[in-house]
């Protein structure tokens, strides 16, 4: 398992250097820049030495070489918006409070979705199947950026059980988590349904029927398994959208996250701040698939050690 | 249960007819098609006949709520609410399906490449994928949009751009899957051409899953415009889309609650009927997992 | 007194293409300690009887429309849940034909073995992994301690049906169920599957019903079967009387269909037209259509079983009339 886990770390290396460069090109061979003439009001010399200073005169693969050699050395260069801090300092800064809301988000997710799309996938073409899995359906169709404002004019201003925005207080947490979570919590109560209800006509369902196990056990130790596995591969994707979802959610709920900083750093074009903030979110993803890797070997033994 | 398999195929009836047949049977689907053409009609044709046009303003009446007149009331410019929901779904839906034709086309190609090149070839076009998938489509399409400008067409290829590769991988699986079977063998062993083969076999045969993926494609191309627009960083004034007016809306629904409530009911039920529909339409063409 | 008495029973599918009649009116009894072979093509009922017994079809679309079944003192087919549990796996447990979906890929092979011993008798976790310890060596498994702590996939098919004959015989019950438990294994494989089958119910004393399309399995390890068809059973005799006398037409289709038996370089006997639609209402006899025996009055009323001797009983109404021999 450790080999597996140590092979897997060894394959992001290739793959990150891939994304970097991916969008490292991507942002330098579009128009515009910053520091731009006639974007503020600086005389062109100070632009001129600003650019220098950024390195953003020298020939692109230069350019590129040098920030492939800062990376490699964990050095993600200054912010070019924000210069008091470095890039680094910004998402030491920024990023906690996105992956709590993540987490906190995940949790609202997986205690919604599973209990719904196990109940459903119980009593199939049943009540208890149809009225879980049409909110869920009406979850998924009702973006966060509908849902957030929706929940604060309902709980924040009509009823003014919970506060409209900010991240210091925990009843503060409550609105951002359920908004950004439900949708997810949809999609996880659709899969987890369609795996139970798989699961659950396999012949090896059957056997456990037939030894005499109580409905109960049937489901809890012989289904949920294998039920489940949808939903555990569903979880990588999740998590990417759990990060990227977060800056519609910090945008309504004004929370000073990482997606608020990347969101303003595009429309600055903060090159090494965009940069730091996409390579972060990448690291993420690849550290969150390895971890729904490894859960999926450790609950379907047919995969383990592949 | 090995001793009964009760499988009874009308004689005759194709898998277009017998697909056909089994969404109509589904009430949900069918009434997400009705409301789609319906909300599509109204689109193309509630603007030609509304009294305002998207811009006009009218200072003196600013933000008004619903009345006989404004039947979804105004916003604060007094530009009437329900003509540029209408001109905003107009943009939404044409990103929604100008994106998905773009993802269409690159995925398809792609895939079927992938598939039928097979081998090395294949093994790269795919790896390059799932490079491509641990990249949050969301990020790349900011920042796509922040640096090719925030023009509508630029929008819907960036999407498109982003969006293509889960069809890529349906084609291809499909491809590999096909490509093996006994009738394009036996294709290939009466002589007929490559071209011929992908043309009049592959694809026909391919074609279920595509438009079923590509029914479920097109709500999640336009809520991402949306939430591009959301962000501030898709459509511009004076033009809109539902994701603008929805933002417009956030802003004030303090005290214009409608202004949010009527954008965001329309945006949901476009994207309710386009899932409900692909759903349908994919218990219908693949018998092998629907429900009966 | 039989150990289990079935009378009349009939599981019905309803599907949108409409009633399948599974099993339409089945009786028969089993004897303490026998071996009763039930053969018959696919979709003749077999299976579905049998998985009505303990309450396995899926309902809906099935449904038990009728009939009884007493086994030790309990109607199965009209016993609660918790009822039909404390039989389930204890004192009537089930083999099923495919070993390689019939246990869970996602539990240890111990687990699944010692699972009926842990809800049915209460035993401790240590007394159970003894008594599966030596249950697997009794099935015939080498270096049960080690095997016991696998996964199904690293079993082949033959091991795995070992294993579930060890799951479903760890209880000691009094009837072994088990539905076509050679079909999907290689031909070596059968055979000594079967022979394992037959030692375990000498050993153990208990009555076994072998579902099975093959009559070679049946002539080798059964003492009396039933011959089904369409859902009802068309003849009922001993293993003996069936292969010297068989009397129903299809019984006798069925045994000049075995290549085996026929002379070498002749061309091989097949059964004319295809099994019925179980979803028609049937008048008379349902083989009637493919019988070169059929009269008119073949299609008329219910053709109940009759015994012709005894121990030996068709449905066949020209053969019980005596118009055919």
């Amino acid at each position: 398992m450790i080999r597996f886990i140590l092979r897997r770390v060894l394959g992001f290396i290739p793959v990150f250097l891939i994304i970097a460069t991916l969008v490292f090109f991507l942002i330098r061979l579009a128009p515009g820049g910053p520091f731009m003439e006639g974007e503020r009001h600086v005389p062109p010399e100070v632009l001129e030495q600003i650019r220098e200073s950024y390195n953003l005169n020298a020939p692109l693969p230069q350019q590129y070489a040098m920030y492939m050699w800062d990376l490699v050395r964990g050095d993600l260069g200054p912010s070019m918006q924000q210069p008091s801090r470095t890039v680094s300092q910004w998402i030491v800064l920024r990023a906690p409070v996105s992956v709590e809301l993540g987490f906190y988000s995940l949790i609202v997710a997986l205690i919604i979705g599973l209990s719904a799309g196990i109940i459903a996938s119980l009593r199939p073409n049943t009540l208890t199947d149809y009225i879980p899995m049409s909110i869920a359906m009406a979850g998924i169709c009702m973006p966060t950026f509908v849902m957030g404002p929706l929940l604060v004019l309902i709980f924040a201003l009509k009823f003014q059980w919970l506060p409209v925005s900010g991240w210091d207080a925990p009843a503060e947490k409550i609105l951002p988590s359920i908004t950004l979570g439900t949708v997810y919590a949809a999609y996880i109560a659709r899969l987890a349904r369609g795996g139970m209800f798989e699961v659950l006509a396999q012949d090896f369902i059957r056997t456990a029927r037939a030894k005499g196990l109580s409905e109960t056990r049937v489901v809890l130790r012989h289904a949920l398994r294998g039920g489940l596995q949808p939903v555990i591969s569903f979880l990588g994707p999740a998590a990417a959208g759990l990060l990227t979802g977060s800056f519609v959610v910090e945008k309504i709920f004004i929370i000073p996250g990482l997606g608020k900083q990347f969101v303003d750093a595009a429309f600055n074009r903060d090159y090494t701040m965009l940069m730091g903030a996409v390579l972060f979110y990448a690291v993420l993803i690849l550290i969150f698939n390895l971890i729904v890797d490894v859960a999926q070997a450790w609950l379907d033994p047919r995969v383990r050690y592949d | 249960m090995t001793d009964v398999a009760p499988t009874h195929i009308e004689a005759g009836a194709s898998l277009w007819r017998d697909a056909w047949r089994r969404l109509r049977k589904n009430h949900l689907a069918a009434i997400s098609f009705f409301l789609l053409i319906a909300m599509v009609a109204l689109v193309i044709v509630g603007p030609w006949v509304s009294r305002y046009s998207y811009e006009t303003q009218d200072r003196e009446l600013g933000a008004a709520p619903p009345s006989a007149s404004h039947w979804f009331g105004t916003d604060d410019l007094g530009r009437d609410l329900f003509t540029r929901i209408l001109y905003g779904g107009r943009i939404s839906l044409m990103v929604g399906l100008c994106a998905t034709a773009v993802s269409l086309g690159i995925g398809v190609i792609y895939g079927a490449v992938a598939g039928f090149a097979g081998g090395r070839i294949d093994s790269a076009l795919m790896r390059i994928v799932d490079i491509l998938y641990t990249l949050p489509f969301t990020i790349i399409v900011i920042i796509l949009t922040v640096y090719l400008g925030k023009s509508i067409v630029l929008i819907f290829m960036a999407i498109g751009a982003v969006e293509w590769l889960t069809m890529a991988r349906i084609v291809r699986g499909q491809v590999v899957a096909l490509r093996h079977k006994e009738f394009v063998e036996a294709a290939y062993v009466m002589g007929l051409r490559r071209r011929r083969i992908v043309l009049r076999h592959l694809i026909p045969n391919a074609l279920g899953p595509i438009i079923v993926y590509t029914t479920l494609t097109i709500p999640q191309v336009m809520l991402l415009e949306a939430v591009i627009s959301f962000l501030g960083l898709g459509v511009q004034a004076p033009m809109s889309s539902w994701g603008v007016l929805i933002q417009d809306g956030a802003k004030v629904m303090e005290d214009n609650a409608w202004r949010l409530i009527f954008p965001s009911l329309f945006l949901s039920i476009t994207l309710f009927s386009l899932n409900f529909l692909g759903d349908g339409l994919r218990d219908a063409l693949d018998p092998r997992i629907s429900k009966d | 007194m039989p150990l289990l008495d079935v009378k009349n029973l009939k599981t019905h599918f309803h599907t949108r293409a409409g009633i399948v009649r599974a099993v339409d009116g089945v009786s028969f009894s089993v004897a303490p300690g026998e071996m009763l072979g039930i053969v018959g093509e696919s979709g003749s009922g077999k299976s579905v009887a049998n998985l009505s017994l303990l309450g396995l079809v899926p309902m809906p679309p099935g449904k038990i429309e009728s009939g009884t079944a007493q086994f030790d003192g309990v109607d199965l087919l009209h016993c609660t849940n918790a009822q039909r549990r404390t039989i389930r796996g204890k004192k009537i447990s089930m083999v099923f034909q495919d070993p390689m979906t019939a246990l869970n890929p996602y539990l240890r092979i111990g687990d699944q073995i010692m699972e009926p011993l842990l809800i049915h008798e209460n035993m401790s976790k240590a007394d159970a992994r003894a008594r599966a310890v030596a249950m697997l060596k009794r099935v015939g498994i080498h270096d049960a301690e080690r095997r016991l702590r696998e996964y199904p996939h690293r079993f082949s098919g033959g091991m795995r049906q070992r294993v579930m004959i060890a799951m479903a015989l760890i209880t000691h019950p009094q009837l072994l169920i088990a539905d076509e438990p050679t079909t999907a294994l290689d031909v070596t494989v059968q055979a000594q599957i079967l022979e394992l089958l037959k030692t375990m119910q000498a050993e153990l004393g208990m009555a076994v019903i072998l579902i099975t399309h093959d009559l070679g399995v049946i002539a080798e390890s059964c003492d009396r079967v039933l011959v089904m068809y369409a859902g009802r059973i068309v003849e009922s005799a001993t293993v003996d009387d069936l292969f010297r006398e068989p009397k129903h037409p299809y019984t006798r289709a069925l045994l000049a269909s075995i290549p085996a038996t026929q002379e070498k370089g002749a061309q091989l006997y097949t059964i004319q037209g295809a099994p019925p639609d179980l979803t028609a209402t049937m008048e008379g006899c349902p083989f009637a259509p493919r019988c070169e025996h059929a009269q008119p009055q073949c299609k008329i009323g219910p053709i109940p079983l009759a015994e012709i001797a005894p121990g030996h009983a068709t449905a066949c109404k020209r053969i019980l009339a005596g118009e055919i021999t």
